[in-house]
């Protein structure tokens, strides 16, 4: 049986797969039921199959640790690309902890997606297309989760990111969605055109893709030395590491890369949820672990993430405090949290000692873990309240309490459980990776740690007042949609007890390093960020709490400037339009074009011209009349006979 | 039917298609393109039989091996008093290409459906050229291939002149001229060789063999290379390329960007780099640096282009420079990267020009500016076109990636720090060029709907058949490689074990 399940592994790709089939070349615009019940069969076959593959891999390798020592475990394989004898890419399965875990991630989240979105998408004309474009995404995800070497990643990679970008560009009519989805596509391709770069440098050093020998310290200790680089002397450890961040970078949308984010809230609500919050977005941060046992042997890497991710988390939270977008609030409340998760992988580093910190790693695992379900509860409860009101601002909503009480209460505890509170799952992942700063030595990512988790709280919660509390400050209100509502409710249980599992992160999910591992321990931390957490909250309280936002413009007006700039989120945006309207496109593009045209066309026409010409000129010669000719043979001879005479 | 007369029937049915066309009458519409479709689809289904019966008997070459190894070769006199042979046979590499060219001529002769002016005519002349495709891509001896070459090359200029758009008789005499240049280069470097072997010999194979001396490959190889180079659009040769391709009719673009560019590639190769493998490694570096320019330049220029199929031609341009970028990086995965990329882009490109003709017959326009929203009224010819620039940019599980990775990683391969810099450079490309392949589809489909165009019709049928074809052989190379890699290799390895020798 065990067997049966680990040979057919490739069974949890194939259903999403066969779902964007049968619904995108099958179906009508106007089969909505069968593309339902297509889209649930499958999600529901994805899960079960996936859960088969969970319960297998506990059973073949985690019960069995002296046959699998690095835990990892290739299910699938099949020889795919040939680049030179000895060099190939495969597709594959690969099993390991953090795998398992984000299969397992994925498909729930996937199901309860489709669920909701049944509900969601009920009066949308693209609802067939949606379900088909939605089941893609799924396909593409395992497959990156999944993948035994760093180039199916990367193929799988783009496959998400070409998803993503037909699901923020869904309501293809409006501009602003298409705009956001060419955006999207654009800046994490930028980003991975430096992770494919480093694909190629590393495949070239280690001659293969598979993870196992890019991680083994033999590529690392290769790879270790300086190379002059235009002068520069790097080292080729770091850079390739870097390179291959880079597409982490991108795709969890790191500071300065993150602009995309916020705006691919153009998409559908439960699109944002899967993708923009729970899975995608943290395909950068399981890159990272992926490849953990090289980053960290590269000297400088790890800072570099740790520096990035810090940066981020806090960034972002200051930015969700002034928004007033429910979706853009949730959009940069993700980026923070992702500046979490990456911060933890780059505090979880080889101590001077030269041991591993490892709780750093299964820290970020862990906020990965819960960090998906509750945040897509939030995305989904948002969903909820704009298909209520038909409005995405906060400053239309309000008093929806009574109107919406699943809802509401949902989404008090995904509120805690992202702001930290005992004893929801937020809780646990959170003091988790602050113990693993504190750990680590780095005060000051600590400090910026536990500031950010009071941000997120005070914002959180800045949002649900303003959303449920106070009064009413719009007019209909929809009902809750049963479809919607059962999705929520079944995902208040990972949101409330997903904490519990936090054992299974500490002990299994461990990179295969050379190092040994120290844990760490601080009894007055949980009180710490609790205390943070609760006064933020307090503090939102009284600001938002009563419906009477006096005091909060107040506040705002007092900021003036420092507000403003906020608010236009750093005016990154505007400063990337220059970069390429104004220095790429007019500036390159655009003398690029010319200089064709005029110049190396001109040279062109200029020969045809010259040709031309001196076929006009010989062609005088060649009149036809007896008399001219007549008269050059007489000055001809006349000529050569005073030429021969002087000589 | 035995090898040799099916290859022989491959590269006469075109003619014989042609000439069957020519008692018709000229109203005869319909009859004439029915006759054309026979002949090629017909031509299409021995070309797959040929596959298949080469993959059955080709071979595995060992991988030491430097010479190309020929199958279904056949061999006779032509004009014995100067040598020239009729000498023919194919490998993995012109199977593949005789495939695309099959491929292609269909799809374009059913997007060509609608075309009722002096179709005679056309079609005669389009027979002709996918005739002397054919035959550049069996011949084995120099003067054929060349004689092919120039019959696949000619035609053209009366397509484009007769049959296109805009300023149509200047971009046929522009394009007819700049080819015709780099023919005579391409002449020049044939009866260098000719003479300089001392075999007084146009046959490939044997000339092969020779070990031309160092002086004499340093002249000959640029000379050869740079004619080939032309058609293969590159910089600073490629400008017929644009104004060629936007005047060309639908079927003609097809097939010029499709399949006659790789015919610049496929004689770069085949002849310049096979035969002169010396002068080959001291002047591939400087094509290098051109065709690194030609990858980037030709995206930046797609970028500010507002006409469909200008960027499509300056995408071309950037595409097919990579193809040379392949060659230029001298080493296995690189080589065959760009023989994988002439397929890949071939089909591709075909599919934009395609498309091109088929929203163009609709809108009455191809400025990308006054389009939009199309994805409401025509969601197939949609849905393909944003397929065909995902296949553009390279993505994953398309055609365009397989070769595109393969090209990169073979140039990176080669440690030599120029070759490292283009690389960098040209992996970068790929970001310009997802600005404007996404650029052009997000105008074209996004976007409200313009009133005028609200009465628009999809796709018929008829339509929907080359693109679907295309899009089938997008969708099957980039997803299962294999095969054609296999297949590839095995030709591959020769010509770079003879480059490196």
């Amino acid at each position: 049986m065990v067997e049966q399940i680990l040979n057919h592994s490739y069974l949890a790709l194939f259903f999403p797969l066969a779902g964007f089939i049968i619904i995108g070349l099958g179906l009508g615009r106007e089969s909505r039921k069968l593309a339902s019940a297509v889209a649930i069969a499958m999600a529901t076959l994805a899960l079960c199959s996936s859960l088969a593959l969970a319960w297998a891999y506990k059973l073949t390798v985690l019960e069995q640790p002296g046959l699998y020592p690095d835990q990892t475990l290739v299910a699938t394989r099949t020889s795919w690309l040939n680049f030179a004898p000895g060099m190939s890419a495969d597709m594959g399965v690969l099993l390991d902890p953090i795998s398992v875990m984000m299969l397992l991630v994925v498909t729930s989240i996937a199901f309860l997606v489709t669920i909701y979105s049944i509900g969601y998408m009920r009066h949308d004309p693209g609802f067939v297309r949606f379900f088909a474009l939605l089941d893609l995404f799924v396909f593409a995800m395992l497959g990156l989760v999944l993948a035994t070497n760093i180039l199916q990643m990367f193929v799988f990679w783009e496959l998400v990111g070409v998803s993503s970008y037909t699901l923020i560009g869904f309501w293809y009519e409006k501009p602003a969605a298409v705009a956001a989805a060419k955006k999207a596509f654009i800046v994490t391709r930028f980003a991975d055109a430096f992770f494919l770069l480093g694909i190629i440098v590393i495949s070239q050093q280690a001659g293969g893709f598979d993870f196992s020998l890019l991680n083994s310290p033999a590529i690392a200790t290769l790879l270790n030395h300086q190379v002059a680089i235009l002068g520069l002397d790097v080292n080729l450890l770091s850079l390739t590491s870097l390179l291959i961040f880079a597409g982490g970078w991108g795709k969890s949308a790191m500071f300065p890369l993150h602009v995309w984010l916020p705006d691919a809230m153009e998409g559908p609500t439960p699109v944002s949820s899967i993708i923009h919050s729970a899975t995608m977005v943290v395909a950068g941060v399981y890159l990272t672990a992926r490849m953990f046992p090289l980053f960290a042997a590269a000297p400088g890497t790890l800072t570099v993430i740790m520096t990035v991710g810090a940066l981020t988390a806090l960034f972002a939270a200051v930015i969700a405090i002034t928004q007033k977008d429910i979706k853009r609030i949730l959009a940069f409340s993700t980026l923070s949290q992702l500046g979490y998760m990456m911060f933890s992988l780059g505090v979880a580093k080889t101590t001077p000692g030269g041991d591993i910190l490892v709780f750093g790693y299964s820290a970020s695992m862990f906020h990965v873990f819960t960090h998906a379900f509750f945040k897509c509860m939030l995305f989904l409860g948002a969903g909820a309240v704009i298909h209520a009101v038909h409005a995405g601002d906060l400053e239309q909503m309000g008093g929806l309490r009574r109107r919406l009480p699943w809802t509401y209460c949902a989404m008090l505890t995904a509120c805690l459980a992202i702001a930290g509170i005992f004893p929801f799952s937020g809780f646990w992942s959170k003091d988790a990776i602050l113990l693993a700063a504190l750990a680590s030595g780095h005060l000051l990512v600590f400090a910026v740690a536990l500031v950010t988790g009071g941000l997120t709280a005070f914002y959180m919660f800045r949002l649900f007042f303003l959303t449920f509390h106070g009064a009413p400050r719009h007019g209909h209100t929809d009902p809750e949609d049963p479809w919607m509502t059962c999705a929520i409710v079944i995902l208040t249980v990972p949101t409330v007890f997903a904490g519990g599992l936090e054992h299974l992160f500490t002990a299994t999910v461990i990179p295969a390093l050379p190092a040994p591992l120290v844990h760490s321990q601080a009894a007055w931390l949980p009180w710490l960020a609790s205390g943070v957490g609760l006064t933020a909250i307090a503090g939102a309280w009284a600001l938002y709490g009563q419906g009477d936002l006096r005091l909060a413009t107040r506040l705002c007006q007092r900021l003036g400037l420092a507000h403003r700039i906020i608010f236009n989120k750093f005016y990154l945006d505007e400063a990337y339009l220059f970069v390429t309207r104004r220095l790429i496109f007019a500036g390159l593009a655009q003398p690029a074009a010319w200089f064709d045209r005029q110049v190396v066309d001109g040279a062109m026409d200029l020969c045809a011209t010259i040709l031309q010409a001196g076929g006009q000129t010989i062609r005088c010669l060649q009149n036809g009349q007896l008399q001219v000719y007549l008269g050059a043979a007489i000055f001809g001879v006349f000529f050569l006979l005073t030429f021969v005479y002087l000589i | 039917m035995n090898g040799p007369l099916l290859l022989t029937t491959i590269w006469l049915l075109p003619f014989i298609t042609g000439l069957a066309i020519l008692p018709l009458n000229r109203d005869a519409h319909q009859k004439i393109k029915q006759i054309s479709l026979l002949g090629n689809g017909l031509n299409l289904l021995l070309i797959i039989f040929l596959l298949l019966r080469f993959i059955d008997s080709a071979p595995t070459m060992p991988p030491g091996s430097h010479a190309s190894h020929f199958l279904f070769a056949y061999r006779t006199a032509w004009f014995s008093i100067l040598n020239i042979e009729y000498n023919i046979g194919v490998d993995a590499i012109s199977v593949l290409m005789m495939l695309l060219t099959g491929i292609v001529i269909v799809c374009g002769i059913l997007a060509s459906w609608p075309l009722e002016k002096q179709s005679k005519e056309f079609f005669i002349l389009l027979n002709v050229l996918v005739g002397g495709v054919y035959g550049v891509f069996v011949s084995l001896d120099l003067f054929t291939f060349f004689l092919f070459y120039e019959v696949a090359v000619l035609p053209m200029y009366l397509l484009i002149g007769l049959w296109g758009t805009g300023k149509k008789e200047y971009a046929a005499m522009k394009l007819t001229l700049m080819l015709v240049a780099g023919s005579a280069f391409i002449f020049a470097g044939i009866l260098a060789l000719y003479f300089e072997s001392g075999l007084q010999s146009f046959d490939l194979s044997r000339l092969a063999l020779i070990r031309f001396p160092l002086a004499f490959q340093l002249w000959a190889f640029p000379l050869i290379f740079t004619g080939f180079a032309v058609l293969g659009a590159m910089f600073p040769f490629h400008t017929w390329s644009p104004d060629g391709h936007a005047s060309a009719p639908t079927a003609v673009s097809m097939l010029h960007a499709g399949v006659l560019m790789k015919l610049g590639g496929y004689g770069c190769l085949r002849v310049a780099i096979y035969l002169l493998p010396e002068g080959a490694q001291f002047w591939l570096p400087f094509f290098l640096v051109l065709v690194t320019i030609n990858v980037l330049y030709g995206a930046f220029c797609a970028i500010r282009q507002t006409d469909l199929k200008y960027i499509t031609a300056y995408s071309s341009v950037s595409h097919c420079g990579l193809v040379l970028f392949g060659f230029a990086a001298m080493t296995f995965a690189g080589l065959k990267g760009a023989v994988l990329q002439m397929v890949s882009h071939g089909l591709m490109t075909a599919l934009f020009f395609c498309l091109i003709g088929m929203i163009y017959s609709r809108t009455h326009t191809r400025e990308v500016d006054d389009m939009g929203g199309l994805m409401k009224v025509m969601p197939f010819l949609s849905v393909a076109f944003v397929i065909a620039g995902l296949a553009g940019l390279g993505l994953p599980g398309l055609s365009g990636f397989v070769a595109e990775v393969n090209i990169f990683v073979g140039a990176y391969a080669n440690p030599a720090t120029l070759n490292r810099i283009c690389t960098v450079l040209a992996v970068l490309s790929i970001v310009v060029t997802a600005v404007y392949m996404l650029r052009a589809v997000n105008s074209l489909v996004g976007g409200p709907l313009a009133g005028r165009f609200a009465l628009l019709t999809d796709a018929s049928l008829l339509e929907r058949a080359p693109v679907t074809i295309l899009l089938a052989c997008l969708f099957g190379m980039g997803i299962l490689p294999g095969w054609i890699i296999k297949l590839v290799d095995n030709a591959v390895h020769p010509i770079f074990n003879n480059m490196m020798r």
